[in-house]
């Protein structure tokens, strides 16, 4: 069966004036009720696709479909999509309850209704007995919840996040992204999210698209993403990584050996496709994936410059044999003064290898 | 260690020496004016205090000495007052739309309609009263436009009306309103208009319950800024309104000039600013209850 909700196919986007397109060939499927992410750099078009998709201003060319119907020309105001704005936008000349009955009351609801319905998104936000409140005389991270009551009342198919936890502190950032994950559990509303911050992305999305000048680089869960980055964009944005020059040395059946930096070491990698023997490429390794090896020549190892303990982990950096350095997280349990100023050895199994042509 | 302490009261001299001056000092004069006896020849006689000039304004008095009421100028005053009104009401139908447009301008091109407005403030007031005179004549260019489209039939008698006296007005006034309710548009958070479309409101209701709320003040700021000096307007009606259309501004001057009556014309000057100013107050309690009752 197919559950998509919005389809976007071939979506391009050039503002007047601009020389770069903000958009470039955007295809995505969103799908029924996932919290679906776009995430990507500054400046890599994902408030452009967000404005598109709620109806404000129209792609050059390809198009957008929310349940299977082509959206076209239809204005904001008539599109079941609500937004919540980074700067949340709520409005200054009415009460809190006035803000989140708005929506409704555009869509000609009842008063009845209307101000049941605005109850229970207070309670829903956790902001009973603040209704009657301005916006003005909320907290950041109060107003914060109002925006977001005010879009979910009328009970949108779509809800499109920009960035909106960008202006609140660590600690109400962490909070709000339980909720956040909370509310869209409970509403069973499709939620889109924009925000460049990867850690972010990782821990609320069902699947999240990483973005990069106006281009799609690759859509998947976060697990995907992290493990089986498509690209060498993807596996630096997402997560830490150790990159190595490397040289095939020998392929055989998917994968093959590779010679790493102008080092003596070869290290077996599971997949290698793409790559003919002889080829220059890039291996990427996770630091979590690093083991303690033997110190033998052939073998991957180096001089530890620092070894930083931080509870469950040991964070080390060494200097590696014939250049380049390495970044591994060991288990806690081992002793960091054992390992500081020390040659060791190092190693990583085959699969946890992911390779790109350099 | 010496430090010189400044009181609030010595900040706040300079204001309070500008109040003193240029609104007590005036306002007490007049005050005194209006209860002196008028002089045979102009001027008063200080020193002679009566309150006729008071009872004038509801009164008047028979050669035989008899007291009876006279409504002349409750109508002149009646009659301003309306005048103001259907200008600040004209000029609100105009104005509102005008700064709409303006504001949905890019930037330079609304900087050169800012500037196209206040053009007229480079010639002077009484000289444009004087183009009105030529324009709305019998014979003049509306009267021949008109006539060419066959609906009406000349001449139209605009001129020496109140009719005309409410254009002459509403043309002067017109850039009042015009500014501060451009300057209230421009202000509004674009964010908010969006906010309220993706929220499902039309156009329409995006402007009734989003955009004119918050410019409000403006509005308010615009129509005080017409209505005010219109109450008291006196270069379009003595030009253009003929001895028909006589507003309060006329009558007041009418009393340092031709009538010599000078504490009649502070006596109504007076009544003239006491009823703009409870007028005033009655607007500021009611917006304070509005904003206490929301
Ligand atoms: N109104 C506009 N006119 C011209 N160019 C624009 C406009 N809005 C955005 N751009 C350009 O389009 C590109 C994409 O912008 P967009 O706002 O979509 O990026 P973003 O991914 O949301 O970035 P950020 O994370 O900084 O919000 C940028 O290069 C930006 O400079
Ligand atoms: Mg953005």
């Amino acid at each position: 069966m197919n559950d998509t909700i919005v389809a976007i196919s071939d979506v391009s986007k050039r503002y007047a004036g601009a020389v770069q397109p903000a958009l470039a060939g955007v295809s995505l499927d969103i799908r029924r009720n996932e919290f679906f992410t776009l995430l990507g750099p500054s400046g890599c078009g994902k408030t452009t696709l967000l404005r598109l998709i709620a109806g404000f201003g129209m792609p050059d060319s390809g198009q957008i479909s929310l349940d299977g119907k082509l959206l076209g020309q239809t204005p904001p105001n008539l599109r079941p999509i609500n937004t919540v704005f980074q700067s949340y936008a709520l409005f200054p000349h009415m009460s809190v309850a006035e803000n989140i009955g708005f929506g409704l009351e555009m869509l000609g609801q009842p008063r009845e209704t209307v101000r049941s319905r605005v109850t229970e998104m207070l309670r829903l936000v956790r902001l009973e007995g603040m209704g009657e409140r301005r916006p003005a005389q909320l907290s950041g991270g109060q107003q914060q919840r109002v925006a977001l009551a005010r879009a979910l009342a009328p009970a949108p198919k779509v809800l499109l996040l920009d960035e909106p936890l960008s202006a609140l502190d660590l600690k109400l950032r962490r909070e709000m992204q339980i909720e956040l994950k909370r509310l869209q559990t409970e509403t069973g509303i499709t939620f889109v999210f924009v925000t460049h911050d990867q850690e972010e992305a990782l821990a609320m999305s069902d699947r999240l698209a990483v973005m990069r000048d106006g281009v799609v680089m690759q859509v998947g869960s976060p697990e995907n993403l992290y493990d089986r980055p498509a690209n060498l964009f993807v596996a630096e944005f997402i997560g830490e990584a150790n990159f190595w020059n490397a040289t095939c040395l020998e392929r055989s059946g998917a994968g093959g050996r590779f010679a790493i930096g102008t080092s003596k070491a070869v290290m077996p990698v599971a997949e290698a496709q793409g790559l003919a023997e002889g080829a220059k490429a890039v291996l990427v390794v996770r630091p979590e994936r690093i083991t303690l090896g033997a110190a033998e020549p052939g073998l991957l190892h180096g001089t530890v410059e620092t070894a930083v303990y931080r509870g469950s982990d040991l964070v080390v950096h060494a200097a590696l044999a014939g250049g380049g350095e390495l970044r591994a997280r060991l288990p806690g349990s081992i002793a960091a003064a054992g390992l500081i100023g020390t040659a060791t050895g190092f190693a990583f199994p085959a699969d946890a290898v992911r390779v790109f042509p350099a | 260690m010496s430090t010189v302490r400044t009181s609030p009261g010595l900040l706040a001299a300079p204001a309070a020496l500008f109040l003193i001056v240029f609104m007590l000092v005036p306002v007490g004069l007049m005050l005194y004016v209006s209860t002196l006896e008028r002089g045979a020849f102009g001027g008063v006689n200080w020193g002679q205090h009566t309150a006729i000039a008071y009872e004038k304004l509801l009164f008047e008095r028979d050669l035989a000495g008899q007291i009876a009421f006279n409504s002349d100028y409750i109508a002149i005053i009646l009659r301003s007052f309306r005048l103001a009104a259907v200008t600040t009401a004209v000029t609100l139908a105009l104005g509102i739309p005008t700064a709409l447009y303006m504001a949905s301008l890019p930037p330079r091109r609304a900087a050169l309609m800012l500037f196209l407005v206040t053009v007229p403030f480079w010639t002077n007031l009484l000289v444009r009263n004087f183009a009105w005179i030529l324009i709305l004549r019998n014979g003049g260019p509306l009267d021949s436009a008109l006539a060419t489209t066959g609906l009406v039939t000349p001449p139209l008698d605009i001129l020496y009306t109140p009719l005309a006296t409410g254009i002459g007005l509403t043309y002067s006034f017109l850039p009042f309103m015009i500014l501060p309710i451009y300057v209230a548009l421009e202000r509004i958070d674009r964010r908010l208009i969006e906010a309220a479309f993706d929220l499902g409101a039309d156009r329409w209701r995006v402007l009734s319950r989003v955009v004119l709320p918050l410019a409000a003040p403006g509005i308010a700021a615009g129509a005080i800024l017409v209505f005010v000096p219109c109450l008291g307007a006196y270069v379009s009606p003595e030009l253009l309104g003929g001895g028909k259309s006589l507003m309060i501004g006329n009558l007041i001057q009418a009393q340092f000039g031709a009538s010599r009556n000078w504490p009649f014309g502070a006596a109504l000057a007076l009544v003239l600013l006491l009823v703009l100013l409870v007028a005033l107050a009655l607007l500021a309690s009611v917006k304070r209850r509005e904003r206490l009752a929301s």
